[in-house]
């Protein structure tokens, strides 16, 4: 019992850095149809940053801020430089294009830092604090909800109740329209790509330093699991993709723990399949399917 | 134009094609007679040209196979796969696995070596039917999630059952020797390319021939449009996975080539990369044609090879002139790739393509 209640709450704190990539993920799609696959790589970038950042000047959370600015960043660069010049007629033409950029953000951080796994280093410990003698949450993990849930309610809050989130959803939701009512449908694009770049570089910061390191392949299969977790979720869906990001969190906790580390990537790929097959809109799809 | 209808229609793709001998002949005879005209090049140049570029040329004929599979499946159905760098570790292992098990029984004779390929091409057509019934109800980034899963998680297998994979390591591949008739000088890795060759080109006539079919018509006519497919009578899932499966069993073949001219096989040569690499191979070649796949292919052998020799010309530290090497190419690729998407949809064949046509258009000649 003491173990399944440590592999909940593991798997909690995992799945909310899945939610928040998930989030990230879902953020674009809405904004522009599309799904971002060089969303792990940016995200590795910005982790970069930050370990640049944090060799230069020693404090962690200056890296982490830079980070995040570096995401936010990129974001808007992929937006304005590759993004924007390609035809979207086809769905492919994105998807191709953002392996591209996976190709090219891999091997130029293969270039600088070389492909050796870096350390990557945690604000708080990573042991767990015991509660009459069980063992739950580590610091870390506290700061982690912390973190993910302070950004979901940023994001609600800019969504629903700033004039910009609403020009946001405008642009995305009828942009010939917003155009005509004098909204800067392609700024809103671009600054949508920016926030969710900016949030997945946040989760970026905060699962590699619990996987094996810092390399420019670290987030490969994270980006599979927030993927599922997204598909889960509803690509639409924002509440959908932490729902998903806390299920694959869970789901992947329990394999780990009951049936071994090694057949995680496995766990992932079934269920993905499994959630295509079965339910491709996603546990929370709107009533109108999208054909998928 | 958008990347699925880049490859134009193929009356008018044929008509620059400039090996084609004569138009009356039937499909299958020209694109045989072209195929023996390769291998008869492909033979004498394998006695001009020194062992190591007889094998790059080998590896060149291994890339084809899964770049001519890809490009009939996302040029032709319109189907995208991430997953093509799994299906060719599927092959490989297969091939592996089944080499290993003919040399315990003390089978080692190089006719094996063809039941082995048939074994590794049968495993892949399994798995690639499994992921082709999949796909066919998926479209666009749901479909390209999927096969990016595939692409991921198929080497980490590898050391998850390391029983069988022996994980990270891999498994060494035990290849006979060119047969004693070939005298005892004769270079391996000049029979190493015959059999790339071979394997590769009767895979691509058995392509060309099922891209001018039935059913490469109902390929054109799915990514084109589903529904007016389906309105002419096309089972439309169905057309998907079989073009899935074929084009899985292309890759299998391919990886299997790949594990022969290696004689081992490891995770790390079948990852992610290896996947977009082949993406790009097509893209880049021209998507939807065969030639295109053959642009491809050569460029996947030779940018590494030139990058080297950039990497040459510069006064580096070797750890800095490892990493320059290793992650050049990629870099080159990557950017290649995305540009490429922006400005020449069409790839090198495209603008080969067009280059021909405004030429036939300026000298027509022998043709009216």
């Amino acid at each position: 019992m003491d173990r399944f209640l440590f592999l909940t709450l593991d798997g909690l704190s995992r799945g909310a850095v899945y939610a928040a990539f998930a989030l990230a993920l879902v953020l674009i799609w809405r904004a522009g149809r599309i799904v971002n696959f060089a969303q792990g790589a940016m995200a590795v970038a910005a982790a970069y940053v930050a370990y640049s950042v944090t060799a230069v000047t020693g404090s962690y959370w200056l890296g982490f801020g830079a980070a995040l600015l570096a995401g936010l960043l990129l974001g808007a660069v992929v937006d304005v430089a590759v993004m924007r010049l390609v035809d979207h007629r086809s769905p492919l033409n994105p998807v191709i294009v953002a392996l591209g950029l996976v190709l090219l953000i891999q091997a130029i951080l293969g270039m600088v830092y070389g492909n050796e796994y870096l350390p990557a280093r945690t604000p708080f410990s990573r042991t767990a604090l015991t509660v009459g003698g069980t063992a739950v949450l580590s610091p870390y993990d506290l700061f982690v909800f912390a973190t993910v849930g302070v950004v979901g309610a940023a994001l609600v809050w800019v969504f629903t109740r700033t004039a910009i989130g609403l020009r946001m959803r405008a642009a995305a939701f009828a942009p010939e329209v917003s155009r005509l009512l004098g909204v800067n449908v392609g700024g809103m694009l671009t600054l949508g790509w920016a926030l969710a770049s900016g949030v997945g570089a946040l989760a970026g910061m905060l699962v590699i330093p619990t996987e094996l390191g810092l390399h420019p392949h670290a987030m490969d299969l994270v980006f599979v699991s927030a993927f599922t977790a997204a598909v889960l979720g509803g690509l639409d869906s924002p509440p959908g993709a932490v729902v998903g990001g806390l299920g694959v969190g869970l789901l992947l906790s329990y394999v780990s723990g009951y049936a071994g580390g090694d057949l995680i990537p496995l766990a992932v790929l079934a269920l993905l399949l499994t959630v295509l097959l079965l339910r491709p809109g996603g546990l929370f799809a709107p009533v109108a399917a999208r054909r998928v | 134009m958008s990347a699925t209808r880049a490859a134009t229609p193929p009356t008018r793709h044929a008509a620059v094609d400039p090996v084609r001998p004569g138009r009356s002949l039937p499909t299958l005879v020209r694109h045989l007679a072209v195929a023996t005209g390769v291998a008869l090049l492909v033979l004498t140049v394998s006695y001009q040209l020194d062992s190591f570029r007889n094998y790059q040329l080998a590896t060149v004929a291994a890339y084809l196979c899964a770049t001519a599979g890809l490009t009939v499946l996302t040029g032709l159905c319109g189907q995208l796969s991430l997953g093509h760098g799994a299906l060719m570790a599927t092959g490989a292992y297969s091939l592996a696995l089944a080499q290993n098990a003919f040399a315990e029984r003390g089978l080692t004779a190089g006719g094996w070596l063809a039941v082995s390929l048939v074994v590794a091409v049968l495993a892949t057509v399994v798995v690639g039917a499994v992921v082709g019934v999949a796909a066919a109800r998926l479209r666009g980034p749901y479909l390209a999630g999927l096969t990016l899963a595939v692409a991921v998680v198929v080497p980490a297998l590898t050391v998850t059952f390391d029983g069988v994979f022996n994980g990270e390591q891999g498994l060494a591949v035990p290849v006979a020797p060119a047969p004693a008739a070939l005298g005892s000088y004769f270079p391996h890795e000049r029979w190493q390319l015959w059999v790339a060759a071979a394997a590769s080109l009767i895979c691509l006539v058995l392509l060309a021939n099922l891209v001018r079919s039935r059913y490469g018509r109902s390929f054109r006519a799915v990514r084109d449009d589903e529904v007016a497919a389906r309105l002419a009578g096309i089972h439309v899932a169905r057309t998907q996975v079989v073009a899935f499966v074929v084009s899985a069993a292309s890759a299998g073949l391919g990886g299997a080539l790949l594990a022969v001219l290696a004689q081992s096989v490891s995770p790390g040569a079948f990852g992610l990369t290896l996947s977009l690499f082949l993406l790009m191979a097509v893209v880049i070649g021209g998507l939807g044609r065969i030639a295109g796949a053959a642009w491809g292919a050569i460029l996947l052998v030779a940018l590494p090879d030139l990058t080297h020799s950039l990497t040459n010309l510069f006064t580096l530290s070797p750890a800095a002139a490892q990493r320059l090497e290793g992650n050049l190419p990629l870099a080159i690729f990557g950017s290649t790739l995305i540009a490429v998407m922006i400005v020449a949809p069409g790839g090198v064949q495209g603008l080969l393509s067009r280059l021909a046509r405004a030429m036939r258009a300026r000298w027509p000649v022998g043709r009216s």
